[in-house]
């Protein structure tokens, strides 16, 4: 009886490790080959295990391009469309989940359907004529339609599950409309604010196409950079690697660090840029 | 104390009621804001779907009424780049609800160690595509890449991956996989969680083999949020532009050219803005009518 439990736990044990292997070998991969020297990247066949341990590709990655700079790009991009989606996007979550006015959630389906690329050539033609090309205004404001659809999507739900009740208490009490969601709602609704909030930076931060389109050579965020560099220097492996670990680690461990919410929250909305 | 209920509740229903011109006033900037970065856009190509546009020309852009959609007719890569796209889509939607549906299932058993593993599991669709993308294409690498020589340690010979017209399309799909399977996963454990348990106790007790009790249980109930997964996944997967732009930016030749990279070069490469904004009209229509049509299948389903 024991050993016939025994072996099925070994079973399931054996088919959550074959499970999780491709992502867990990936990672592994992208780590090793940024640690590697060029002999051990470069070698026929693969080296698994390292043979030394070196950073000369990140000190490489520093020294051939200006990533500060682009970081810097991809912070403020990242941050500026993300308060933008929290400031317009949590009052009409709310405004949403309390009049029960679904069609604009309708909307929100929509823009979540068409596909990016339809709206960046009214835009790219937009921002050329207004002279906005090539700012950081154009890149933030094409990066809500990332992250405001997202936002009102989750704070809807999560205001939903306030119950009206404990706001009718606030009313009562003489507070307005709008100072009962300032005070009751919001601070209840906090975790919703956070998660959406990570999600909207995350996807922000992630995006290529419009900043591809919509920015010049000194507006790149970080994805756009490092697919540049990538053209040029199609076997030069090590840095490469270590270019791609260190603009994706910031969303790893973000990921890492709120991941129950974050799994809650992407499993209620299915809701992505 | 019933009649204190009954106006108790009626000032309530009021109270709620009568808000609704704050309530407007919360929704209007957000709706202002998304009319005018969707609805403006699609105005705009509409109009610009029947002109001829060119850059830098001065005066307004001549109106060719339909002449667009026609040269789009007639365009070969543009023909080849719809089967492509769908082909791309089909493995790219049943992958991910294959593999998907199955680690929910797994995730949805108590283990040591699951909160962990499952967050783990749902890196690769939060990880930035640029990077997932730089590091397949080194894997794929034909001789020094870690992928061929995997496959020769269990006896397979060396395939030649994204660099080959007729394997580029299954190895792209095959990164899209990868990258969107916790993304099924996700949405079903979370379905998963929100059944009841009874029947399964139930079935057990009445002597329903673990096989019995999923296939005739657990999936049925579940089948909704995976058709949920399933239509998200293919409006996902019909949109699919990072991955395969950095990989292969549409190549070798046009083979992984789909939709979306069609689009992209038209508009920015050889700014034919008329000629994209027709494929935007098209491929818009066809991402609606898709949706659309899967949502009425899920209506359809979930009355079962």
């Amino acid at each position: 009886m024991t050993a016939r439990r025994l072996a099925r736990r070994l079973a399931f044990g054996g088919f959550v490790a074959l499970l999780m292997a491709p992502t867990v070998f990936f990672f592994y991969w992208m780590l090793s080959l940024s640690l590697k020297t060029d002999v051990d990247n470069l070698s026929n066949p693969p080296v698994l295990v390292p043979h030394a341990l070196t950073l000369k590709n990140y000190v490489y990655v520093f020294q051939s391009s200006p990533l500060p700079r682009y970081a810097v790009n991809s912070v403020v991009v990242g941050v500026g469309s993300t308060a933008l989606a929290l400031l317009l996007g949590v009052p009409a979550g709310y405004g949403i989940a309390r009049s029960r006015r679904y069609g604009m959630a309708l909307l929100i389906l929509v823009a979540r359907i068409t596909p990016a690329l339809s709206f960046l050539i009214p835009w790219f033609l937009l921002f050329q004529q207004l002279g906005l090309s090539n700012t950081y205004h154009a890149l933030i404001v094409s990066h809500l339609i990332i992250g405001l659809p997202l936002v009102i999507w989750i704070m809807m739900g999560f205001f939903e599950g306030v119950h009206p009740d404990l706001e009718d208490a606030a009313l009562i009490d003489g507070c307005s409309r709008f100072g009962s969601f300032l005070r009751v709602a919001l601070p209840l609704t906090r975790p919703g604010i956070v998660v959406s909030g990570i999600l909207a930076f995350i996807f922000s931060w992630n995006n290529l196409i419009f900043a591809v389109v919509l920015a010049g050579p000194k507006l790149q965020t970080l994805p756009v950079a490092v697919f540049n560099v990538m053209s040029f220097e199609q076997i030069n492996w090590g840095p490469l690697a270590a270019a791609a670990l260190m603009i994706t680690a910031p969303v790893l461990l973000l990921t890492l660090a709120v991941q129950r919410h974050i799994v809650a929250s992407l499993a209620a909305g299915g809701l992505k840029g | 104390m019933a009649v204190d209920a009954q106006v108790m509740a009626r000032s309530r229903r009021s109270r709620r009621g009568r808000g609704h011109h704050v309530y407007t006033l919360m929704i209007l900037p957000a709706a202002v804001t998304i009319l005018l970065i969707i609805a403006f856009p699609l105005a705009y190509t509409l109009w610009m779907a029947v002109h001829e546009y060119s850059m830098g020309a001065s005066g307004p852009p001549p109106f060719v009424g339909l002449a667009n959609y026609r040269q789009l007719l007639s365009n070969e890569r543009f023909l080849e780049a719809i089967p492509r796209t769908f082909l791309f889509t089909l493995i790219g939607v049943l992958g991910p609800t294959i593999l998907g549906t199955t680690a929910a299932l797994v995730f949805a058993r108590p283990f040591p160690g699951r909160g962990f593993l499952r967050t783990v599991f749902s890196l690769p669709m939060m990880a930035t595509p640029v990077s997932i993308a730089l590091i397949w294409q080194m894997m794929f690498h034909p001789q020094l890449g870690i992928l061929n020589y995997l496959l020769s340690l269990i006896g397979i010979g060396p395939q030649p991956w994204i660099f080959s017209r007729t394997s580029v399309l299954p190895s792209l799909a095959m990164v899209e996989t990868w990258q969107w399977t916790p993304f099924v996963m996700l949405i079903v454990l979370g379905g998963l969680a929100a059944l009841p348990t009874e029947p399964y106790e139930a079935a057990r007790i009445d002597g329903a083999s673990r096989w019995q009790v999923l296939r005739y249980i657990a999936l049925p109930l579940v089948w909704p949020y995976i058709m949920v997964a399933i239509i998200l996944r293919a409006i996902d997967a019909l949109k699919t532009f990072d991955i395969i732009y950095v990989m292969t930016q549409g190549g070798p030749g046009t083979a992984s050219e789909t939709l979306n990279i069609y689009l992209y070069l038209q508009a920015f490469a050889f700014y034919n803005i008329g000629l994209a904004s027709a494929v935007v009209v098209v491929y818009f229509l066809l991402l609606m009518v898709m949706s659309v049509g899967l949502l009425i299948t899920r209506q359809k389903t979930s009355w079962q």
